[in-house]
């Protein structure tokens, strides 16, 4: 279980408060207008903004002390997911050893995760030579070798076209039920949030709100959210 | 957490920030203390002071107002050749100005090209030597920088004034007060400023052409205090008055100027719709291309003819030379990449007044610095070339910072977060992250540096016994015993060693970058 313990965040000329649970295995999705604080609020979860006031717990332990590295958890950026000067292989054996050379048995799960987003192959080719669909699976196939509890995504997937985003929406629900990860996604567009995410965070109002149901809370939404939406 | 982590630590660019520190206040403060004070200036050194500020405020008038109407021409012109001339404007920075001397000697001397011309009409030949020779040739090196300049901050108007002026029927005189002319303004003074605080150390073109009481700038005094009467009191003195110069002219020179000139886009012709004076144009064009192009062609034909007339001291200072230049280069990227790495993770402020101390000090300055700290241990001539490589590369410092600390901010602020996600170590991101990514900005960096090391004539000067000689060092004593052949042929070799060696380097660093 992910537990925001009376969290306070500051950047810059905002403040954000947050005291949720969210619990293992969840798919939740984080809606908000834009300058509310949803991506600030991931980045605080990884470790690349301090906490003004509070703490951060999995499963009972306090993750807020260490270091982006050290937190049991994975996360796309908007962009710049990959090393552009490495090729998806080399790219992918970050996620299991980023200091080192791999063993054979470790090569061999870096090419099972290629395979299993669907980049037999592809494991010599440089981002550039990628679609950036395939540059989207790449950066994925390294979060399935990283094995990590939690998953974070802060919109890797806005710069791709409507029907490739929802193809890779999908191909992240199927991986996170597979290993049982808890996911937390960033999103402006309420169709992602009903795709694929069980329940819903709504950030509004310098507070993050308890996670609720996503169709309960987009077939009844409240005034702030009704605002967002234009409904 | 403290403080927001990094991907890479900061400490041992501050370790190479306070080595470069101290080397170069070490070296002033054993200046300082060596300075005899108690005979105070003499007359002759109240002279070097007027002489080196006469010539370094006529260079830099002299620079910018050619400058003006050549960048003028460039920024509204586009022809065959353009962006050919725009990067041999960039040439002079990394030209040996032995090699330059050579050639302008060779075009503008006594028995020149013009002289031989003004002969057949019965005028007198030129005299190149003293004031105006030494004027001649710093505007020859930098003329090009202030085109660069100006063309820089000509390029950076936004298309729409010029469209707008246009719309409003502006020509030529209205469209130069309302938009250009205001450029003008904010530009030149720090054009200007950067140009008087460059020739205000110049010791190889006084060395060379000035000399005598006349036309002796401070840094040829120091040497002459060095060489002539070994007056280590006088030398140390002088240095002292040099430094404060040099400080005085690097701080205005910051304060008033922004970009580099290494700035890229300058290929890109303006669109105007005033027609211009197309005729006086390619005048400015053609007549700044011959008086850059000249010198070399000149010295590129009479080295052709004196590469077989070159005796074999020339090629072993040759290559003293290349090894000189490579542990320079050496030298300068493991202080360089370390510093640019601090400065990019954000602990920046000593690091970087650390990387343009090297602005504020002259090489002759250092160098005396370093000889009085030597002297009582060892015999300095013994470590003439290791002194020198050490010396270029802390003058190269400032630029190879120039070059390295932007992109090494990009890089952090671009792949910074991911690689401390990947919970990747400090030297694994220097190793696979941080030089891959910047592999070209440290070619272009390890070029200049190697360029400007090997055409080097200074610190050597000062330590080099008879017996041992860089190649402008060994070109310099050939053209003094009047073997004019052998110096074209060996100031050939040194233009093809300074512009292949940066040619390399620069290449070897784009070779197979992706973007």
């Amino acid at each position: 279980m992910l537990k925001l313990d009376r969290c306070v965040i500051e950047n810059g000329s905002f403040t954000l408060s947050a005291d949720i649970e969210i619990e293992t295995g969840a798919n939740v999705a984080i809606i908000g207008p834009s300058g509310a604080g949803k991506s600030t609020l991931l980045e605080t979860i990884a470790g690349f903004r301090d906490l003004k006031k509070g703490q951060i717990l999995w499963d009972g332990a306090r993750i807020s002390n260490l270091l982006p590295g050290q937190r049991p958890l994975a996360m796309l950026f908007q962009d710049g997911n990959l090393f552009p000067h490495l090729t998806a292989a080399q790219n992918v054996a970050l996620g299991l050893r980023p200091n080192g050379r791999l063993t054979t048995d470790e090569e061999a799960q870096v090419l099972s995760a290629l395979d299993r987003v669907a980049l037999p192959g592809f494991g010599d080719r440089r981002p550039a030579e990628l679609s950036g669909g395939q540059q989207s699976r790449v950066a994925l196939a390294r979060v399935l070798v990283q094995h990590r509890a939690l998953l974070l995504l802060d919109e890797p997937f806005a710069a791709l076209g409507p029907a490739l985003k929802a193809e890779m929406l999908d191909l992240v629900a199927g991986l996170v039920a597979e290993t049982d990860t808890t996911f937390l996604m960033v999103s402006h567009d309420p169709q992602d949030a009903r795709r694929i995410a069980g329940q819903t965070v709504l950030v509004a109002d310098e507070v993050v709100h308890a996670p609720a149901q996503t169709e309960t809370l987009f077939d009844n939404p409240p005034p702030s959210l009704r605002a967002y939406l234009g409904s | 957490m403290a403080e927001r982590a990094q991907p890479i630590s900061a400490w041992p660019g501050i370790g190479a920030a306070a080595l470069v520190a101290a080397l170069i206040l070490g070296t002033l403060a054993a200046v300082a203390l060596r300075a005899e004070t108690s005979g105070g200036f003499s007359p002759a050194d109240w002279a070097a002071l007027r002489f080196t500020l006469t010539q370094a405020i006529l260079s830099a008038l002299f620079s910018v107002a050619l400058a003006v109407p050549v960048a003028r021409a460039l920024a509204r012109r586009r022809f065959p050749g353009r962006r050919a001339l725009i990067a041999l404007l960039g040439a002079p920075f990394i030209l040996p100005v032995i090699v330059a001397i050579l050639g302008l000697l060779q075009v503008f001397g006594r028995s020149g090209w013009i002289s031989d011309v003004l002969g057949v009409f019965g005028l007198p030949p030129i005299r190149i030597y003293g004031l105006h020779g030494v004027v001649l040739a710093h505007v020859f090196f930098n003329l090009p920088l202030a085109t660069r300049l100006v063309l820089q901050a000509w390029q950076e108007i936004p298309a729409e004034r010029f469209r707008l002026a246009a719309q409003l029927g502006c020509n030529g005189m209205a469209m130069f007060r309302l938009i250009e002319l205001p450029m003008l303004k904010r530009t030149l003074p720090g054009v200007i400023a950067v140009i008087f605080a460059i020739c205000l150390t110049s010791f190889a073109v006084a060395l060379t052409l000035g000399g005598g009481p006349r036309a002796t700038t401070i840094e040829l005094a120091i040497y002459q205090a060095f060489t002539y009467d070994f007056d280590l009191g006088r030398a140390a003195l002088l240095s002292a008055l040099q430094l404060a110069l040099t400080a005085a002219a690097a701080l205005a020179a910051l304060r008033f100027s922004r970009g580099d000139g290494f700035g890229t886009g300058l290929d890109r012709a303006l669109q105007r719709w005033d027609g211009g004076a197309p005729a006086l144009d390619a005048f400015w064009i053609a007549a700044a291309a011959a008086f850059l192009l000249l010198p070399l062609a000149s010295v590129v034909i009479s080295g052709l003819a004196g590469v077989f007339d070159m005796p074999a001291l020339v090629f072993r200072a040759a290559l003293t030379s290349v090894f000189v230049a490579a542990a320079s280069t050496l030298i300068l990227l493991v202080l360089a990449l370390p510093m640019a790495t601090a400065v990019a993770s954000g602990r920046h402020g000593l690091v970087e007044l650390s990387g343009i101390l090297g602005l504020a000090a002259s090489p002759l300055v250092i160098g005396t610095g370093l000889f009085i700290l030597i002297r009582p241990v060892v015999n300095p001539t013994m470590l003439a070339l290791p002194v020198t490589a050490l010396v270029n590369a802390a003058m190269a410092l400032p630029f190879a910072l120039r070059i390295l600390v932007p992109a090494a901010k990009d890089i952090t602020a671009r792949h910074g977060r991911l690689a401390l996600s990947l919970n990747m170590g400090k030297w694994t991101y220097f190793r696979r992250v941080l030089v891959p990514r910047m592999r070209p900005q440290i070619g272009f960096a390890a070029g200049l540096g190697a360029a400007l090391s090997m055409g080097d004539l200074g610190v050597i000067a000062l330590f080099a016994d008879p017996q041992i000689a860089t190649l402008p060092l060994q070109i310099y004593r050939l053209m003094g015993a009047y073997q004019m052949q052998a110096a074209a042929g060996g100031a050939l070799l040194l233009l093809l060693l300074s512009m292949g060696a940066f040619w390399l380097l620069d290449r070897g660093g784009r070779w197979h970058a992706e973007a």
